[in-house]
């Protein structure tokens, strides 16, 4: 019942929705950095939204599988493969016993996510399985997975155990079994090449020059190599204040992008501290941060500003049609498919 | 009761709250102002007032200096079928989210000390089911924690005593002789932002952070003194180190210091810091 790390690619981790309840007292939220791949992968093999899958970070790991499993692989095409042939992201793929999942070639995005039907086993620790890396715990001992790591694998729902039962004879036959249909873009968040990342004025933004101001909304922004799940740095212009702040520090959250005295913007990530002292410009949607959390250094965004109110619309939205998206999902489970 | 709550406050304290938001999951209540000790003291009890009073949707709470961050799901704000709570039927929009919570905030601070600014909320139908224990316990915890100070537990003691013009047995018995007030915790899983350090003690940070601080080590930054829990890189001028724990993920309390906490040191020799175990405090 487990799987075993046979490579472990750049950075591979356990997440799950983060640990939430415990930033007064200082300890991060981690958890993925695309939510929204994380919650699709976990839909797909049965699993509750916010069980453990793993963070899988440009280059892939290779794993393999100790027992027949129900997998889905989402968000960034990082070129998976079990025994030399492509598996197909955004639905259910059950694994025959003894195979290895590879990965290849990042094709797209950043992060892939990988969901087993039963979750990654691990123990909870203050309420949640991420890795926090800093802390050394959660997670699979509290880092990032290694080559003999072995990972144990949760119960699985009984949608998934039926939805496996009734493919177990065919699986026998080849390495792994893909379902045809799959959750599709329009169903996906708004994956695409230099996108336009909306945001929400920050606390601070009336306090910067009206060319930084400008600015934001009309520089493309790349995303430079200091970059991880900590925060994205950006560069392309250094935004400005009108007169020097000096700011008490105070909470800060996924998407806040705070200006540092040099000017370039900071977008804040899954692993960001709990608190912060720079002055923030702005914030990103909700929405918009699984699609920030695909793109990679070098790579190249826009900003456009959104009122809070649409933010919070096209959040409520989001939720509404992920919830929908499962109801699909299950009744697909059980019918085999569009019919 | 209203005027006796204005005559013992003063002038405006509470009259400069404000409610912005940190995105579209989170509002920021502002007391304005610097490093006080009235404004950590209402912070405080506005935090265990929100905690009692488990309002549908608040996910957590993050205080600061002058400021609690409530995180929020605007989800658990709206009908869950329809996600329309905030818009009636016919589209007209009735509160965001964000209005919303900020409504129900303000009738608590309201309620707090009375003069929050009138709101364009209407807080009739926001507030309806919230109930609050206004009774709201403060008495500050004590917390001592024994310190090794100097040589290799804290290796810019001398350069303290230098910078200071005090001998290092005098930077130690300052830093001793104070009691520290917690008005905050972060930047590490339990670190204590602390306030009430001797001024004759402050030293500028170091001009090179080190990279990697050994954890439990105890530093004095600008006129801010800290405890560092983890191995994280740090600015701040070592003079000792602290065999306590200041994270223990184990607990379900993890971080040892709280917010309103009252924070003592003491020296140990190093012979005490290598017996030190946990459970003896």
């Amino acid at each position: 019942m487990s799987l075993t790390i046979v490579k472990p690619g750049l950075l591979t981790t356990v997440q799950d929705l983060g640990r939430y309840g415990y930033q007064q007292q200082g300890v991060i939220v981690s958890g993925a950095m695309d939510t929204f791949a994380l919650r699709a992968a976990n839909i797909l093999v049965g699993n509750a939204t916010d069980a453990a899958a793993l963070e899988i970070t440009l280059r892939g790991p290779a794993i393999r599988f100790g027992v027949d499993a129900l997998i889905a692989i989402c968000g960034g095409v990082l070129s998976p493969t079990i025994n030399g042939e492509a598996v197909a992201l955004w639905r259910p793929v059950l694994v025959r016993t003894g195979e290895v999942l590879e990965f290849g070639e990042c094709r797209s995005g950043a992060r892939a996510y990988l969901a087993v039907a039963g979750g990654i086993d691990v123990p909870m620790v203050l309420q949640s399985r991420s890795t926090y890396l800093r802390a050394g715990i959660g997670g699979h001992e509290g880092r990032a997975l290694r080559a003999g790591d072995v990972l144990s694998i949760g119960a699985a729902s009984n949608l998934a155990v039926c939805y496996m039962k009734e493919r177990q004879a065919a699986l026998q036959a080849v390495p792994f079994l893909a379902a045809t249909w799959f959750i599709g873009y329009t169903a996906q968040p708004a994956y695409r090449y230099e996108p336009v990342i909306r945001y929400v004025r920050g606390r601070e933004f009336a306090k910067f020059t009206t060319e930084s101001r400008e600015e934001l909304v009309h520089r493309r922004f790349r995303i430079s190599p200091q970059s991880d799940r900590m925060g994205y740095r950006l560069e392309g212009g250094a935004l400005r204040l009108e007169a020097p702040v000096e700011l008490l520090s105070e909470a800060v959250s996924f998407g806040t992008i705070q200006v540092p005295p040099d000017g370039n913007p900071i977008v804040l990530m899954a692993d960001r501290q709990t608190v912060g002292g720079y002055p923030k410009i702005a914030q990103v949607a909700s929405v918009d941060l699984p699609v920030l959390a695909q793109m990679k250094p070098g790579e190249r965004i826009r900003f456009t500003e959104i009122s809070l109110e649409e933010a919070q619309q096209l959040y409520i939205s989001a939720q509404l049609s992920l919830l929908q998206l499962a109801t699909s999902v299950q009744l697909y489970m059980k019918t085999g498919g569009p019919r | 009761m209203h005027s006796t709550i204005m005559d013992t406050q003063e002038e405006g304290s509470v009259d400069r709250i404000t409610i912005v938001p940190l995105g579209d999951r989170a509002l920021i209540i502002d007391w304005g102002g610097g490093i006080e000790r009235d404004t950590h003291e209402q912070i405080r009890t506005f935090c265990v007032k929100l905690e009692h009073a488990a309002i549908a949707g608040i996910i957590e709470l993050i205080p600061s200096y002058t400021t609690i961050t409530v995180v929020y799901d605007p989800m658990e704000l709206c009908d869950p079928a329809t996600g329309a709570h905030c818009y009636r039927r016919d589209g007209q929009i009735l509160y965001s989210p964000f209005e919303l919570l900020k409504g129900i905030m303000e009738g608590m601070l309201g309620s707090l000390a009375s003069t929050v600014k009138s709101t364009t909320v209407d807080l009739a139908n926001a507030t309806t089911s919230i109930t609050v224990t206004d009774a709201v316990n403060n008495a500050a915890n004590i917390v001592d924690i024994p310190v090794c100070y100097g040589e290799a537990f804290g290796p810019d003691l001398l350069e303290v005593a230098e910078h200071t013009g005090l001998s290092p047995q005098e930077v130690i018995e300052l830093h001793c002789g104070q009691s520290y007030l917690v008005y905050m915790v972060g930047f590490a899983p339990g670190f204590p932002y602390l306030g009430g350090m001797d001024e004759r003690i402050a030293v500028p940070r170091r001009s090179s952070p080190r990279t990697a601080i050994t954890p439990g080590s105890v530093g004095i930054g600008g006129s801010q003194t800290g405890i560092y829990p983890l191995a994280t890189p740090g600015g701040w001028q070592l003079i000792g180190r602290t065999p306590c724990q200041l994270f223990r993920p184990d607990h379900q309390e993890p971080s040892l210091l709280k917010m309103g906490d009252i924070v003592r040191f003491y020296p140990i020799e190093p012979e005490q810091f290598a017996e030190w175990k946990e459970d003896e405090q």
